[in-house]
């Protein structure tokens, strides 16, 4: 008895071993020949899965083998083997478990194994376990970067063996993140996947919405009785109420077919057209049917005669309805996965909408920086000087062609961009000096007139540019280093660009500042704005005085050019865009007060923001509703947000 | 005599300076005051409140004999109350007729339909011959404003001011900048109008004030310092600290 | 009364003979009344070019005269086309469409007919169902009411909230300009319910009338005569009396006008509102002879060609606005249409396509400078040595 258990102990070790170490890819192979030479996607499935969980070394290679089609059969003996050309038509076999070399045949005696894109799909889904384990970390990451892409069931097993052993922690990071979403998707109970999904509470991840949203999917369904109770249930709906649309339930009923097509008045002219006799319509004369009372008696004519179905209207349409309950399902089966997801994508879409407005305002910060960038010239010459200079957005332009000139000559963007900003200013300065001393000093204390002479300069200057360097956009790239954005999250991000004009924008701020306050041409333009006659009486040259302060002005409005060419098109006609909002930034925050530009600039920025949120679909409308908004704004405070107040502020 | 305009209490400041301080002031019909102060006394921004072209902060502007109050309306409506203001720079309107200007002052109905049916009647025309004769203008009607010395366009604008018919005439520095001659006519013409009519002259030189002969009310930091005849305020010893400087 | 008006005011006299010359002789010479030596769609652009110097006196009465540089008039002449363009253009599809449906087997239904229409206008912008604007697009009667409600009430919408507030001078011209941004914005929208950049078009056909051309392009030339001469005299004769003196005085002395006891916020809301209803019937005349009108005619850019023309022309005085729109819009087209002779220099040849804007930009520069009486200032120079 002893001896009998002792040999059939042996017997099975006997046998373990055999599967341990006899078993080879070859006889698995040879084991499952048929399906094998078949290689059909729907049948070869689980050989490739005895082959990857054989845990023979050799096995991932024959599968990449395989996959590549370097699997050859040897028609005289049926037998599998890697091949590599070595000649034409000459090929040298490898056994598949061990890399021996058999030896070189012909190409007739061999005949390749040719897989499917199904067939190398599993495949592929096979080797996963093999390169979550692979020894190279890039390989790894590929895997999971694919895994991520196309999430299935059958990864979820390897992926779960694959986390203890990962060496790498932020791989690791990864591996169990994913292992969570799957789980949320494939695993089988239902309070593993609860915990999965309450383990992302309040992720801003786009793959956990990626995930959890197609759980809560809802389908509209329809039943003529009672609920059936082996789905998960949202609720029922009624139609005609804010949640179902009777059009649309009514079609569910016709696509269901449980009810027959209403009859629109194409379906009735057509019926009609199809059924004319000579002149006539059941009995109608044709020429009568421009009435639809007429047609609809004349249809009814025909459906008494069963020539066209019956007339299904709107009465009908609400009888049927009653008749059924409207019912809505997730996707998902299982009711405390719904509830668990439902309630994670809640906290998450509490969070993203914070986020949300976290970015918008980062938006906004963006875009006032650069109507800061647009306006603080503007804010000189108009706001100080008190001259309305309508070809500012043309000095801007200027500004961002002389960058793009720059870039022509010196192709290195960082140095490029760094000459560029010292020359706009000199270019635009000398523009805006030459302006001031031939035109605009002519007419100081005539505004009006000083606007109308700056627009004839403006359009003169546009077609310039048009003339020189044509009508279409212009590229000023920007630096390499400048490219990308600082992504905080999936939700918030803002690109270097513009972080690098909100930099400039407060330069330009700290600049003007320090110019107004801080040095001798600075208290002179206040002097000469306050007083010119007791200015010169003083000894300050106001002539020389406005020169330079229109120039500084004008350069500025250049350097901006520069800035805002390198996230614009530069055309000849991007003053128009800047124009109007740059005076709206000035009138609106307030003449005479660089704070009042900071202010009117940050206000117009986060409104056209705000108002582009609310309606995201169209920016024209946003900047239509901007503008009125500040038309009524200045109705409230017509000298602006930082205003002058008293005798100062003049009429 | 019952008071026309009463100011009482009124307070205004601009970014923190109080331009005028707790003042108040009266004038009764017919009447003739001068007010007189240095430079930032508030003497403008007086006239500014009492015309409309500045809100006070607080107090209260009472007017007429029903007592309205001239705070909640605008300048247009408070002209027509009957407050006529002369500016301290002439201005009329240079590009237009001296006939033109005065025909445009004449108290007629303001509203912009019955100004675009107005076509002058015989009367109207004989009023404005007449006024140009008081103002010494009589010749030059026909002429543009534009072309008037700067002693003519001072006094068409005080013509304009008595077409207006106004109850109440606020005159700021009228002689600034004439001749001896032509003073002595504004006087004279300030003094004459003063018959029917109060009037309120701001002015600095005190010879002008002198002649005009009538109360005076010495303003200083947007309150009232002394009030009473010339002689009067100028003894006072804070009216002499103040111009003086001691 | 009236006889002393025109006999204060010569120059309306002058001006209204001088049209009526210029009208006869274009129409003698038409190809649609007379012996055809000038072309039709020349008789199109004297016609337009009629209708712009309306705007302009229109112009005039509000910048030269009240002092008001507004750089939104051209988006009421824009609006006033857009009413007459809709009715036209509604009007043109209905026919269109139901002479389509007639071929059918079956009469067409009202609705039916509606619906084809609404997918005619509407295809281009995706969608066929008539916005709330076109409401009234089948009545002729309404939509002529509306050419001038439409604007003027946006004018004394706009007008009532930017002077109750005070704005003035470049402030107000800024706020104008930046009202016209707003609607040329708006009207760029695809769903603004006026086909978005597409425009409308068809214009030029009248429907219902048979008459070719030369005839209808014709009646709009003497229209568009006959609107200016009223709108001149009517011009004329408002700023002829104590109301011109008024709108002048607020020009030069808004405050001094206010104290005199005029509400000088009714007066210019009643100025901007008028000259804006001016402004758009001279649009609904012009764009049935331009056949088309698209947002890109409103956009601020246009209004201040007008502030140009009617500075170039002489501001301030009637004849020059008309003189300043009819000489430069001629020239412009003159040069722009390619007619004007290029200047070869040998190592550069001036086309004036290219270089006509900056010509223009530049003159106009040089009159703000030196002639701010504009062409009309020459007059003067006549009546001085006249009177000497």
């Amino acid at each position: 008895m002893i001896r009998r258990l002792f040999a059939c102990l042996a017997l099975m070790c006997w046998c373990q071993a055999g599967l341990a170490q006899g078993i080879t890819v070859q006889e698995i192979l040879q084991e499952n020949k048929t399906l094998v030479e078949k290689l059909s996607r729907k049948t070869i499935g689980p050989v490739i899965e005895q082959i990857a969980a054989s845990d023979l070394p050799q096995a991932q290679g024959f599968l990449e083998a395989l996959a590549t089609k370097q699997v050859w059969q040897r028609r005289s003996d049926g037998l599998f083997f890697i091949a590599t050309e070595v000649a034409k038509r000459q090929y040298t076999l490898s056994d598949p478990d061990g890399a021996s070399v058999v030896g070189e045949f012909a190409k007739k005696q061999l005949k390749q194994l040719k897989p499917n894109s199904g067939v190398r799909a599993l495949i592929a889904t096979a080797l996963v376990q093999f390169q979550l384990s692979d020894a190279d970390p890039a390989k790894r990451a590929e895997a999971l970067l694919a895994m991520e892409r196309a999430p299935a069931a059958d990864q979820l097993a390897p992926l779960r063996a694959s986390i203890e052993s990962e060496p790498d922690a932020v791989l690791k990071a990864r591996k169990s993140r994913l292992e969570r979403l799957l789980t949320i998707s494939f695993d089988p109970d239902d309070a593993i996947r609860v915990a999965a999904i309450q383990s992302f509470d309040g992720d801003l991840g786009v793959d956990v919405r990626a995930t959890l949203n197609p759980l809560v999917v809802k389908t509209l369904n329809v039943t003529a009785g009672d609920l059936p109770g082996d789905v998960n249930i949202v609720g029922i709906v009624k139609p005609g109420s804010d949640d179902l649309d009777r059009v649309q339930a009514y079609d569910l009923l016709v696509d269901s077919k449980l009810a027959p097509a209403p009859t629109t008045p194409a379906d009735i002219r057509a019926a009609l057209a199809d059924h004319i006799d000579g002149t006539q319509v059941a009995n109608v004369s044709v020429d009568q049917l421009s009435d639809p009372v007429i047609r609809r008696q004349a249809y009814d004519r025909l459906a008494e005669q069963s020539l066209v179905p019956t007339f299904t209207g709107e009465e009908d349409i609400t009888k049927t309805l009653d008749d059924y309950t409207f019912y809505e399902t997730y996707a998902e089966p299982s009711a405390t996965v719904t509830t668990a997801a439902n309630e994670a994508l809640t906290t998450i879409e509490l969070k993203v909408g914070l986020n949300q407005a976290f970015d918008l305002g980062l938006d906004a910060i963006s875009l006032a920086s650069i109507y800061f960038l647009a306006a603080i010239g503007l804010a000189i010459t108009f706001g100080v000087m008190g001259v309305i200079n309508m070809a500012h957005g043309e000095f801007i332009m200027m500004g961002a062609y002389t960058g793009y000139v720059v870039q022509q000559i010196i192709p290195n963007h960082t140095i490029s961009i760094l000459v560029a900003l010292p020359l706009a200013f000199a270019v635009t300065f000398a523009a805006g000096v030459a302006m001031e001393r031939l035109v605009i000093r002519y007419l100081y204390n005539r505004p009006l007139e000083t606007l109308l002479a700056t627009f004839g300069i403006s359009i003169a200057l546009q077609q310039l540019a048009k003339n020189i360097f044509g009508t279409q956009a212009r590229p000023l790239t920007a630096p390499g280093w400048l490219d990308g954005a600082w992504v905080m999250n999936d939700v918030v991000s803002i690109s270097y660009i513009r972080i690098a004009i909100f930099i400039l924008a407060l330069i330009f701020l700290g600049v003007f500042l320090f110019i107004m306050k801080r040095t001798r041409l600075g208290l002179e333009t206040r002097t000469v704005t306050q007083n010119p006659r007791m200015a010169a009486s003083m000894g300050i040259n106001p002539e020389r005085v406005n020169m330079l302060t229109f120039g500084l002005g004008s350069g500025i409005a250049g350097v901006a050019g520069v800035a805002i060419g390198l996230f614009a098109k530069v055309t000849s006609e991007m003053g128009n865009d800047y124009i109007v909002q740059s005076f709206m930034t000035v009138v609106v925050g307030g003449v005479g007060n660089i704070w009042g530009a900071l202010a009117g600039a940050t206000m117009i920025g986060f409104l056209q923001k705000g108002i582009e949120w609310g309606n995201p679909s169209n920016t024209l409308a946003a900047q239509t509703y901007m503008i009125i908004f500040i038309i009524i704004f200045i109705q409230f405070r017509p000298r602006g947000i930082i205003a002058l107040k008293g005798r100062a502020a003049g009429d | 005599m019952s008071t026309l305009l009463e100011v009482s209490g009124v307070s205004v400041s601009f970014d923190g300076f109080k331009a005028i301080n707790n003042l108040s002031f009266q004038i009764a019909e017919a009447e003739m005051r001068a007010v007189i102060g240095p430079n930032g006394a508030g003497k403008t921004t007086f006239m500014d409140i009492v015309t409309g072209k500045t809100r006070p902060d607080e107090g209260r502007v009472i007017w007429g004999e029903k007592s309205i109050s001239l705070l909640s309306m605008n300048e247009a409506q408070i002209a027509r109350e009957g407050i006529g203001r002369k500016f301290q720079k002439p201005t009329v309107f240079e590009d237009q007729s001296v006939r033109e200007n005065f025909l445009m002052a004449l108290k007629k109905d303001r509203g912009f339909l019955a100004v675009l049916l107005y076509r002058p009647s015989k009367a109207d025309l004989a009023r404005v011959d007449e006024l140009a004769e008081e103002v010494g203008l009589a010749n030059e009607l026909g002429r543009l404003a534009g072309e008037l010395s700067h002693g003519q366009k001072q006094w068409l604008e005080i013509g304009m001011l008595l077409a207006q018919e106004p109850r109440l005439l606020l005159v700021d520095e009228p002689a600034a900048g004439m001749t001896p001659e032509e003073r002595e006519h504004t006087s004279a013409l300030l003094v004459a109008a003063a018959k029917t009519r109060a009037v309120v002259v701001v002015e600095h030189d005190m010879e002008f004030v002198r002649r005009l002969g009538c109360k005076v009310t010495v303003l200083h930091e947007g309150a009232v310092l002394a009030e009473g005849s010339l002689d009067h305020v100028t003894s006072n010893s804070d009216v002499i600290d103040v111009y003086l400087g001691r | 009364m009236r006889t002393s008006f025109i006999a204060k005011n010569p120059s309306v006299l002058i001006f209204l003979l001088v049209l009526a010359v210029f009208t006869i002789t274009v129409t003698i010479l038409s190809e649609g009344f007379g012996i055809g030596l000038i072309s039709t769609s020349f008789i199109k652009t004297l016609g337009k070019t009629l209708c712009l110097c309306l705007i302009a006196v229109a112009m005039d009465l509000i910048w030269g005269f009240t002092g008001i540089l507004s750089l939104g008039h051209f988006a009421f002449f824009g609006l006033g086309g857009y009413m007459i363009g809709m009715w036209l253009m509604y009007e043109r599809t209905r026919l269109i469409v139901t002479e389509a449906l007639m071929q059918g087997q079956i009469p067409p239904t009202d609705t039916e007919i509606i619906d084809g229409i609404g997918n005619q206008i509407f295809g281009v912008v995706g969608s066929s169902d008539f916005p709330l604007v076109w409401a009234f697009a089948d009545s002729l009667g309404i939509q002529l009411l509306l050419v001038v409600l439409v604007p003027g009430l946006l004018a004394l919408v706009f007008g009532w909230l930017a002077f109750r507030s005070r704005v003035t001078g470049v402030y107000l011209s800024i706020l104008t300009q930046a009202m016209t941004l707003a609607l040329a914005l708006y009207l760029f929208q695809n769903d603004s319910g006026l086909r978005g950049n597409n425009g409308l078009s068809g214009l030029q056909n009248l429907p219902g009338v048979e008459a070719p051309q030369s005839i209808v392009s014709m009646w709009f030339f003497l229209a568009s005569a006959l609107a200016l001469a009223l709108g001149y005299v009517l011009a004329a004769w408002i700023v002829s009396g104590k109301f011109g003196s008024v709108i002048r005085g607020i020009r030069d002395n808004e405050t001094r006008v206010r104290f005199l006891g005029y509400s000088v916020e009714s007066f210019k809301l009643a100025m901007f509102t008028l000259t804006a209803c001016i402004a758009a019937i001279a649009g609904a005349l012009y764009y049935p002879q331009a056949g088309i009108i698209n947002p890109a005619e409103l956009v601020p850019i246009a209004s201040i060609y007008l502030a140009v023309w009617v500075a170039i022309g002489g501001r301030g005085r009637l004849y020059g606005a008309v003189i300043g729109a009819g000489f430069v819009s001629l020239i412009s087209s003159w040069f722009t249409g390619g007619q004007a002779p290029d200047i070869p220099l040998g190592f550069y040849t001036i086309k004036w396509v290219d270089w006509w804007l900056v010509l223009l930009g530049l003159s106009f520069v040089t009159v703000t400078l030196f002639a701010p009486k504009g062409i009309g200032g020459l007059f003067d120079l006549f009546k001085k040595e006249s009177n000497t």
